[in-house]
């Protein structure tokens, strides 16, 4: 007779993913493999390019100037009493931020459908990384714009600006990145077998910068328009994060609780999604 | 021994065809019935994976109800044709997809080495990439650095370790990228034809490698392989798979005779005749293989020549029309291929209406022992429709060696006979 034991298995491969099992205890495993991809971001980005890192400068410089130009001289819409370059570079910074998450965090899986398709790796880590890369950037650029506000605010034309405000700065970094990534990967769910979905993204968060006051304070929004942009859950976000920059802006503890509270249900609605399609995307993609 | 791999009833279901609009209204189905706590109604359809043959719906079965235990320390090689599901098995296996159906289970780690150089990013250098695809395939960052003179050392690449990987020859590109997968600590190896690449000797080093991790370290080897050579040296048993499903599992040897069984064309002989005519613009109708007294034979000496007589029935006049040989042998190895611009003028560009008769001639001493199919085509570099035959394998014959003392005995992949001449010195 054939004695039956309790086998154990390290691994078992089975049809689908449990709802919410996110094997983050692998992504923990593969960390470093994370932090490779950060780098190879970083380094091969700019390899063979003169000026390199100082990339990431030149782009929100020229573009907060052509806002300048374009929004705030020929249109003339308000700061806020803020100096315009102060004003607008707060608000691309925290912009660029979050839409570059979201755009690639959102191609996640056709961008990686070459590696994905020959070996395993938790698949989140891509995800991850691109999240971590962008923070970093980020964080790059918010010192190009911190010295800007150390210029400003020495020649009092921020008298209102406190510097321990800026306390709120990790809070909201994590949260707009928490935007970006879980906006990405329910994106990236759905559009690894309908493309449909990256082609509307694409526009369509270039049209949301529009809804959000980035390029104008909310204050200075007419009344009856006010209520739909307090709907839009990154106005308050944006709102603080320029007010930490220039000491003006407009939002409460309620408004950021819900703005909080959005981000953690998009988030988790996003992984659950990612979770559901990770395993079969490559019979799709 | 235990049992570190176990698949039980493993199925795959492909849908074929275009992912586009017409797949939504599917989708929908599934999630509707799923609502309602039923079966998904596709997976009831679907047909037994056999792309020769056209089916009648979308949807097949590219692995069905495979079940099978491997020991640890084995080597296993799975053998199949193209498109029996050996890859779907692999990627499987080595979780880049999941089963429709069934479940593996698995004791240890997998490192799977679909490809080699998976993640390799050009810009950066060969240190770089080390770490970079090791840790793709699993190591941790103190395992590669300890490993890291070893692998650095297996590819053979010291000077040019700091140089991007883009300035690397493709043969060093490849054999970096196989020394880092060499060095993964897996308990379970997987491994998908990456030996096809590479020069001899490094081929020679990656199964020498091979071997040393499946016998000498006790870690289990999965092997896909079209060469059966590498399988027989590698691997202590193996599977066969056919349109889907396990036809053997057994040793090794017993493994690759079933494949090569399995493998001829049913009822090829000396003579070819297409019973039902298609009307299409250019027809093979009749083929023969003959001797040089035109007597139909199918074995010959490798001191005689082989002659093929072929009858085309010419329909319609087609420009730049060419055709096509390939002999080879039931290894599917290749040892003639020749098209009609091989030797010029192309005849078959002056075909005229109806029949058309065709000797080709194959010397002597040009073929090594064995058996051989026969394969022929037919196409043309012109662009305008047409419609001509592609019979594919028609004829086998065989060749041996009855003339020379050497004989039977002969293990050269060519019979060219060499000849001693003597010169006078004083």
């Amino acid at each position: 007779m054939q004695h039956q034991t309790e086998e154990h298995w390290d691994l078992i491969i089975s049809p689908k993913n449990r709802l919410l099992d996110l094997q983050l205890r692998e992504v923990w495993r593969y960390r470093d493999l994370l932090l490779l991809f950060v780098k190879r971001d970083f380094v091969a980005q700019y390899k063979q390019t003169i000026l390199g890192p100082l990339w990431h400068f030149i782009n929100p410089i020229f573009t907060t100037l052509t806002y300048m130009l374009i929004f705030g001289n020929i249109a003339k819409l308000s700061t806020d009493g803020t100096p315009q370059l102060v004003f607008y570079m707060s608000g691309i910074t925290i912009w660029n931020f979050f839409s570059q998450t979201l755009t690639s965090t959102g191609n996640t899986f056709i961008a990686n459908a070459g590696i994905f398709g020959k070996v395993y790796f938790p698949r989140l880590i891509s995800p991850l990384s691109t999240v971590a890369s962008r923070m970093i950037q980020f964080g790059i650029q918010l010192l190009l714009l911190l010295s800007f506000v150390v210029y400003f605010k020495s020649s009092g034309l921020l008298p209102h600006m406190q510097w321990f405000n800026l306390i709120y700065l990790p809070a909201v970094a994590l949260a707009m990145g928490g935007y970006g990534l879980g906006l990405g990967i329910i994106i990236s769910a759905f559009t690894t077998k309908y493309r449909d979905l990256n082609v509307l993204v694409g526009f369509s968060v270039n049209l949301l910068m529009y809804a959000t006051p980035v390029i104008y304070p909310l204050s200075a929004v007419p009344e009856r328009y006010k209520p739909y942009l307090t709907w839009n859950p990154l106005s308050p976000l944006i709102e603080l994060f320029r007010y930490m920059c220039t000491g003006t802006g407009t939002f409460s503890a309620g408004s950021l609780a819900y703005s909080a509270g959005m981000m953690a249900l998009i988030l988790f609605l996003g992984l659950l999604q990612f979770n559901r399609v990770e395993k079969t995307f490559m019979d799709t993609v | 021994m235990s049992t570190v791999i176990k698949v039980e009833n493993v199925s795959k279901q492909y849908r074929l065809g275009k992912v586009g609009t017409g797949t939504i209204s599917h989708d929908l189905n599934r999630w509707w019935h799923r609502l309602r706590g039923k079966e998904d109604p596709y997976l009831k359809i679907g047909e037994t994976n056999d792309r020769t043959q056209k089916g009648s719906t979308d949807y097949v079965w590219a692995l069905q109800d495979i079940n099978f235990e491997i020991e640890q320390g084995t080597a296993v090689g799975i053998i199949g044709r193209n498109g029996a599901g050996k890859s779907t098995l692999l990627k499987i296996l080595s979780r880049t997809t999941a089963p429709t159906t069934g479940s593996v289970k698995l004791k240890g780690r997998v490192a799977s080495l679909l490809e080699v150089g998976t993640g390799f990013h050009p810009e950066l250098s060969g240190r770089e990439n080390i770490y970079l695809n090791g840790a793709i395939l699993g190591m941790t960052r103190r395992e590669i650095t300890r490993k890291f003179d070893e692998i650095v050392d297996f590819a053979g690449v010291e000077r040019y370790v700091d140089t991007p990987v883009k300035r690397y020859s493709s043969g060093m590109y490849v054999r970096l990228a196989f020394a880092v997968a060499a060095h993964l600590e897996s308990e379970i190896l997987i491994v998908d034809e990456v030996l096809a690449v590479g020069d001899a000797e490094f081929q020679k080093k990656c199964l020498g490698k091979m071997s040393d991790v499946s016998k000498g370290e006790g870690r289990t080897v999965l092997f896909v392989s079209h060469n059966l050579g590498a399988v027989k040296q590698l691997c202590n048993s193996g599977i066969v798979l056919k349109n889907g499903s396990i036809t053997f599992e057994g040793d090794a040897e017993n493994a690759i005779n079933q494949y090569l069984s399995q493998n001829k064309v049913e009822g090829l002989s000396s003579k070819y005749e297409k019973t039902v005519l298609e009307n299409k613009d250019i027809e093979l109708i009749f083929a023969e293989i003959k001797d040089k007294d035109t007597n139909n034979r199918s074995e010959f000496d490798i001191m005689e020549d082989i002659y093929i007589e072929l009858m085309l029935s010419c329909n319609k006049i087609i420009t730049n029309l060419y055709g096509y040989i390939a002999i080879k042998n039931n290894q599917e190895e290749l040892f003639i291929e020749s098209d009609t611009y091989d030797i010029p003028p192309n005849t078959l560009e002056n075909l005229h209406l109806g029949n058309n008769k065709f000797i080709v001639k194959i010397n002597s001493n040009t073929l090594p022992i064995g058996e051989y199919n026969f394969y022929i085509s037919f196409a043309s570099t012109h662009s305008d429709s047409f419609l001509v035959d592609v019979p594919k394998e028609i004829l086998s014959f065989k060749v041996f060696d009855n003339s020379t003392k050497r004989g039977m005995r002969r293990k050269a992949k060519s019979s060219s006979l060499l000849q001693w001449t003597p010169i006078y010195v004083e």
